[in-house]
């Protein structure tokens, strides 16, 4: 530990952080633009200049080590007339265009010039123009404005793991770009708008559209992947107009993968806005009590079950619930994509290790799952532990996969896994010597025929391999969106019997197998193929319309808050049920939010709490299912188009240009 | 005012670059240099050789695009990566330049000594409208560089690989149109000056003691 004297203020830091960090441990406040705490340290801006003692000249204080002693000045005349130099010197090319550039309101060169620029310019010659790069769909670029910190170099190269970006020339000429262009090959892009200091770049599909402070900010949760990214909603008048990253370590850090962030225009087209019969094979638009009574009707001595999607939330599941229960039922599900989930044990289908925990892991293997694409952020956070401590990696897949790091290949599927499981496969050697061995499978390797012969091998793996350990749980099922876990932990997993009359479709596409002549509701809040089947439509709120629990692949229970109302009629989804209930003979007694999540809380416990904690497996027993059934089929991740992935996204325009650009062979 | 600097997109690319048995061999010798995993120290040498081939292959020494990323492929490193260090470097020529390249040092002891004069005549002699630019006939393109490191025998024009000093107006036609016959003068001197002894021959340490 070094004692570090800021402004007077004695804070003791460990060795080797830099003066910067010191200060900030001070309280005190230095400004800067290229450094960022999750990057390298480049050290090119000059603004984070402060004075130390016995120094000749003023130090950037993000580059220098701290040292035991160290008296350091924040605010001293050397310091202020220093950072009005440098923010006289970044100004000489930045354009004073701030009342026409989106970054407006919330830039760090226009807040710094206020608190360390000068009040008048002295440059009167010609300021330099650099010409505008294309990266794509998603970020906007305005070079002029480029104040060259090189943060988006440091983040597509470091973090996101696609080094596309660089600076070519030199000196006056230098450009940030891709120099032959191209649309950068990363999920994460929409990160370089929120690392930007200034306006180069921004958002494409945000461009013109609103100033930060008119903005209704609203703090909520991610759903269209499993991750559960913390994110802020900025709604204006009823409308989403962006969405931005919150800083959750244990979640997503400060990053958010670019479907999350830009699919949400996908909520304001083809939307169900009002109930919905069926009369003479035609759907009719109806009232509510007609929608209901239609129900009661339809459903009238049937047999019944219920489905929910992938993105519905728990209070909509557990009111589902209640509602099949009232009417008799119990035939409840939720793996519409097939997968062979054993829900008898929270940790078989869970993300036991944690997100942060991927930084503890010392050998990792992937099976069946591209977390590139099913999960950006989680992906970002495996390229982080890779490059920070080259912890192997081997990966059961398709082949010449760029996941971003370094992974050894190890075979396309089931023979592969049945290898490993028999533990004289050359990756067992790597696994056995690590003490933090962990295990990513796919949800997509259980969505197969096999599926639970692929759990129960995988099962195998980690407790052949030491991956259970009383303070370590390397098992983890990777989902693939927000609303999965959730119904898992509700016990939608009875499944649905092939002679079923009457089903409820909770945002869920119909089954494959639903018999002629069943009488089929649909709720949702985007009606694919489940409402084309439907006899009656009830209008339901998208994520970002209603005070939700969702949880993430973790096991992470997260609270979702109402940034605009639901369109039309429509409206939240256990509020609907509840609703039908009455008109169904089945009341249910709840009638506000508290007393939904009070019955989920009765229902299972875990939602009373935070649901995710770091844990151990002291029971090593393992899923049903018979590990020699593995096939020898190649596992094949089921997202292969990660812009349109969900009924969200499959409704943006923003991602269908993104497929277009990204995928031109699948977009339609 | 818009920086004239190539973005690589302004002219014809080739569609394809892989280095010649030549550059192999030279550049085996080059990664050899480095201890292993440090093979992207060779890019700037490696950069030369791709300039070098360009050269024997078409005339003109430049690096084109997909040179780069051949670079890029021997090392093992991102394409970008080798697009900043040579896009950095002056000596990297980033478009087409003529068969000959005109580098006239323009750095004080060179303006001093006349460089403006040397300049004038590889416009006039070469047909060159300024710098940066190439003759109609493509067998010049004129630069202006820093420093050579020449000074004492200022001013100093090179061309292509080749120093010529002591330069001044006539020397310079002369060497241009010598070029222009397809010979190649000696490097050097053009006054006959001994390496960076004064002019005439040397002034001290006439007498060799003890002899």
């Amino acid at each position: 530990m070094a004692k570090v004297t800021v402004d007077g203020i004695e804070v003791e830091v460990p060795n080797g952080v830099s003066v910067l960090q010191a200060c900030e441990a001070a309280g005190k406040e230095i400004p800067r633009f290229c450094y960022h705490e999750r990057l390298s340290v480049a050290g090119n801006c000059r603004m984070c200049l402060v004075e130390v003692e016995k120094a000749p000249k003023p130090i950037a204080s993000c580059a220098y080590p701290v040292a035991d002693g160290m008296k350091v000045f924040t605010d001293s005349p050397m310091v202020r007339n220093g950072r009005r130099g440098v923010m006289e010197f970044l100004l000489i090319n930045h354009p004073l265009d701030c009342p026409i550039c989106d970054q407006g309101g919330e830039c760090d060169l226009q807040d710094q010039a206020m608190a360390f620029g000068s009040d008048a310019s002295r440059y009167r010659e010609e300021k330099r123009a650099v010409k505008d790069k294309y990266l794509g769909p998603l970020v906007k670029t305005i070079m002029n404005r480029c104040i060259q910190c090189t943060r988006c170099v440091r983040f597509a190269t470091e973090v996101a793991g696609v080094p596309e970006l660089g600076a070519t020339n030199r000196g006056e000429n230098m450009e940030i770009g891709t120099y032959v262009e191209k649309a950068l090959t990363t999920e994460l892009s929409g990160n370089l708008i929120d690392i930007c200091p200034v306006g180069a770049l921004t958002s494409r599909p945000y461009a013109f559209v609103s100033r930060p402070w008119e903005l209704r900010k609203t703090d909520s949760v991610d759903v269209l992947d499993a991750t559960g990214t913390n994110v802020r909603v900025d709604a204006r008048a009823g409308e989403v107009l962006r969405i931005l990253p919150r800083t959750n370590d244990d979640v997503n850090e400060e990053w958010m993968a670019d479907r999350g962030r830009f699919a949400f225009d996908g909520l304001k087209r083809r939307r169900l806005d009002r109930p919905w019969v069926r009369k003479n094979g035609k759907l009719h638009p109806a009232s509510w009590t007609e929608a209901f009574t239609a129900i009661a009707a339809g459903f009238a001595g049937r047999k019944l079950g219920a489905v929910v999607g992938d993105l519905v939330d728990a209070e909509a599941a557990v009111a589902l619930r209640d509602l099949m229960a009232g009417l008799g039922s119990t035939h409840l599900e939720c793996r519409m994509d097939g997968a062979a989930i054993d829900a008898s044990r929270r940790d078989f289908y869970t993300f036991n290790t944690g997100i942060a925990g991927i930084e503890e892991a010392d050998a990792l293997l992937i099976i069946g799952s591209n977390p590139r694409l099913e999960a950006p952020v989680i992906n970002a956070r495996i390229r982080k532990r890779v490059a920070t401590s080259g912890c192997p990696v081997g990966f059961i897949g398709p082949r010449g996969l760029n996941l971003t790091y370094a992974h050894d290949w190890l075979g396309e599927g089931g023979t592969t896994l049945k290898a490993l499981v028999g533990g004289d496969h050359r990756f067992n050697e790597v696994l056995r010597a690590a003490k933090r061995p962990m295990l990513i499978l796919g949800r997509g390797a259980l969505a197969r025929a096999d599926g639970a012969a692929v759990l129960a091998a995988a099962w195998q793996v980690a407790a052949q391999n030491g991956m259970l350990q009383a303070d370590w749980h390397g098992f983890n099922l990777l989902h693939q969106f927000g609303g999965q876990v959730a119904p898992l932990d509700l016990g939608f997993t009875t499944g649905i019997p092939a002679d079923v009359q009457g089903l409820w479709l909770l945002g869920a596409e119909p089954p494959a197998m639903v018999p002629e002549g069943a009488f089929v509701v649909y709720q949702g809040h985007h009606g694919e193929a489940g409402a084309a089947r439907a006899d009656v439509i009830l209008p339901g709120a998208a994520y970002t319309e209603k005070d939700a629990t969702w949880v993430n692949t973790e096991g992470r229970v997260q609270r979702g808050r109402l940034a605009v109302y639901p369109p039309g009629e429509a409206r939240e989804d256990w509020k609907v049920l509840r609703a039908a209930s009455e008109v169904l003979g089945v009341r249910l007694p709840y009638d506000s939010l508290d007393a939904v999540r009070a019955r989920l809380a009765e229902v299972n416990p875990v939602f009373a709490g935070p649901g995710f904690a770091a844990h151990g497996c002291t029971d090593t027993a393992g899923p049903v299912g018979d590990a020699a059934g593995v096939s020898d089929a190649a596992f094949a991740s089921n997202i292969l188009n990660y812009w349109q992935a969900d009924v969200v996204s499959r409704a943006s325009a923003t991602m269908a240009e993104c497929a277009r650009t990204y995928l031109p062979q699948a977009a339609e | 005012m818009v920086a004239e600097m190539s973005t690589g997109t302004e002219f014809p690319q080739p569609e394809s670059f892989s280095f010649d048995e030549e550059s192999l061999k030279a550049i085996d010798t080059i990664v050899k240099r480095y201890p292993p995993g440090k093979q992207a120290s060779a890019v700037i040498p490696l950069l030369y050789v791709v300039q070098r081939q360009m050269k024997r292959q078409t005339g003109s020494a430049w690096v084109p695009n997909k040179g780069m990323d051949a670079v890029a492929e021997r090392l093992g490193m991102a394409p970008i990566r080798v697009y900043e260090v040579a896009t950095f470097y002056f000596m990297f020529n980033m478009r087409p330049i003529g068969k000959f390249h005109l580098q006239v040092c323009g750095t004080t002891p060179c303006w001093l000594r006349g460089s403006d004069e040397v300049a004038r005549a590889c416009r006039e002699a070469g047909k060159v409208g300024g710098y940066g630019q190439t003759s109609e006939d493509g067998l010049f393109t004129m630069t202006e560089v820093e420093c050579l490191g020449g000074c004492v025998n200022a001013p100093i024009l090179q061309v292509d690989d080749d120093y010529y000093e002591d330069m001044d107006y006539e020397s310079t036609v002369k060497l241009i149109e010598a070029l222009r016959r397809g010979e190649r003068p000696a490097p050097g001197s053009v006054i006959g000056r001994q390496t960076s002894a004064p002019e005439g021959g040397p002034l001290t340490l006439l007498d060799v003691p003890g002899e």
